[in-house]
């Protein structure tokens, strides 16, 4: 099988070593993008992210990625945002208020609550919908003290499959259209089942 | 404080204390003896299903040094599970280095406890969930006031005389996503965790606690599970071979501990 090229987009918030390593040993090129035409242009994007919502929302916007981001998802352009990366999609978070998502989920990022260990450090079970096709069943790793809740505020986004994990309520563990795929939790990260994923996500 | 629950199954994390390049594990922090390759063994660990691993490079040479970023992007080639890394995080571009090479979590002692601005600057820039403070702890003995325990630092040799309850709450205010705990009394001696120190940590911080320091059977980790821990971090036992982590989790189960299913038990199959 021929090797595939995947960009990974670094805007310099995120470690991307775990990413690399994972896509790597699927036997994938990796380049790493960070400007609008190289995100237009890629067969196949990572979006990966960890810091501050804020931050990395500003980088994005910094290096003029915005729009190039929002329509290879609107489109439905192999794309796999990872934690950060799958918040940014939404359209904003509590975490930083009044500083917009890309808006392609009609959805608010939210602190989990008060009775819980936070952050959510560690393995939950993610449970996949009728519509996943990427997403398996199974035991992912999270590390996020925000999350999103639903696909969408209103009856929009119901093209979307959640898939879903519980810490002190259910929460989005991840959500798929296509060959687009947002995941709160890191497959990169993940063992076993992250290698599961983005394997099925590259043959998607 | 309100009960805080976590709900994940407990992480087992086998933890790699490296000395220039290589594996060792001490008594007391003493005695270092070679226990083999970071990388080989990291992988063995993930491969029983360790569900992250840590590593601890104490050395201290400047070659020791920058052998450790090499450490770190060998463990994590090696790795697809979580990776923390400790040791000589005293500056924001120390932890940069770390994370490019391949760390997930970076872990500060000393320095923080030097400095404490230390973490808010870490967790600021990288996030809470990459953030760990390591805290050394010792008994302060019949004398001692607070909480009964004092912050130990540069490797278990120096007392500073910090109250280690405290700094666990105030390292949690500045932003830290994780608490690492060992028992300097307990590091080495097969006798188990500090239950007392992990339960009075755990009522002072809403964060993750990793237990550290003592672990020898099941029963310990279980132990530590009831006192709060929401992680078990052990070196010996696994080194040693006197537990694979598939087993360990197995006891644990058994004695009603939820640990995440060994990867035959789940119900996908790898490609």
């Amino acid at each position: 099988m021929r090797p595939s090229v995947v960009a990974v987009v670094r805007t310099g918030t995120a470690n991307l070593a775990s990413v690399e390593t994972a896509l790597r040993r699927l036997r994938c090129e990796v380049e790493f993008v960070a400007d609008a035409d190289a995100v237009a242009r890629a067969d196949r994007l990572v979006l990966p992210g960890v810091g501050a919502f804020a931050a990395a929302r500003h980088a994005v916007a910094a290096s003029g990625l915005e729009d190039a981001l929002r329509d290879r998802i609107v489109q439905g352009r192999p794309t796999l945002g990872v934690c950060l990366g799958m918040q940014l999609m939404a359209r904003g978070s509590e975490e930083a208020p009044g500083v917009p998502g890309l808006g392609v989920l009609d959805a608010v990022a939210e602190r989990f609550g008060d009775g819980q260990r936070v952050p959510q450090m560690g393995w939950n079970r993610v449970v996949p919908t009728d519509g996943s096709r990427i997403v398996p069943e199974g035991f992912a790793y999270f590390a996020n003290s925000y999350r999103l809740t639903r696909l969408a505020t209103g009856d929009r986004g119901g093209d979307w499959s959640p898939a879903w994990s519980d810490y002190g309520g259910r929460f989005l563990a991840a959500f798929e259209r296509g060959t687009v795929v947002g995941c709160q939790f890191h497959p990169e990260l993940s063992g076993a089942y992250g290698r599961t994923l983005i394997a099925r996500w590259l043959a998607s | 404080m309100a009960r805080v629950v976590t709900g994940l199954p407990v992480r087992v994390v086998p933890c790699l204390d490296v000395r220039n390049g290589r594996v060792v594990k001490g008594v007391a922090f003493q005695e270092l003896r070679d226990q083999g390759d970071p990388a080989a063994l990291a992988a063995a660990y993930e491969e029983q299903g360790a569900d992250e691993v840590v590593v601890l490079d104490v050395s201290a040479t400047p070659d020791g040094r920058r052998t450790r970023l090499d450490t770190v992007r060998t463990v994590r080639a090696a790795l697809s599970v979580p990776l923390t890394v400790g040791g000589g995080v005293g500056r924001v571009e120390d932890a940069s280095l770390l994370l490019e090479a391949g760390a997930d979590k970076v872990a500060t002692n000393t320095a923080a406890v030097r400095r404490p601005g230390l973490l808010s600057e870490l967790a600021a820039r990288f996030g809470a969930q990459c953030v760990v403070v390591a805290i050394d702890a010792a008994a302060t003995g019949e004398t001692g006031a607070g909480s009964g325990y004092e912050v130990v630092v540069r490797s278990g040799t120096e007392r500073t005389g910090i109250d280690a309850v405290a700094w666990a709450a105030r390292a949690a205010e500045a932003g830290v996503g994780e608490v690492l705990l060992t028992s300097v009394d307990r590091d080495g001696t097969k006798q188990g965790y500090d239950l007392e120190l992990l339960r009075r940590v755990r009522a002072a911080v809403s964060v993750p606690i990793v237990a550290s320091g003592g672990a020898e059977s099941p029963e310990h980790m279980a132990e530590a599970v009831r006192a709060g821990a929401d992680a078990v971090l052990a070196a010996s036992i696994f080194h040693q071979a006197r537990w694979t982590v598939e087993g360990l989790k197995e006891a644990l189960r058994a004695r009603g501990v939820r640990v995440r299913p060994h990867r035959a038990e789940n119900s996908w199959s790898a490609p």
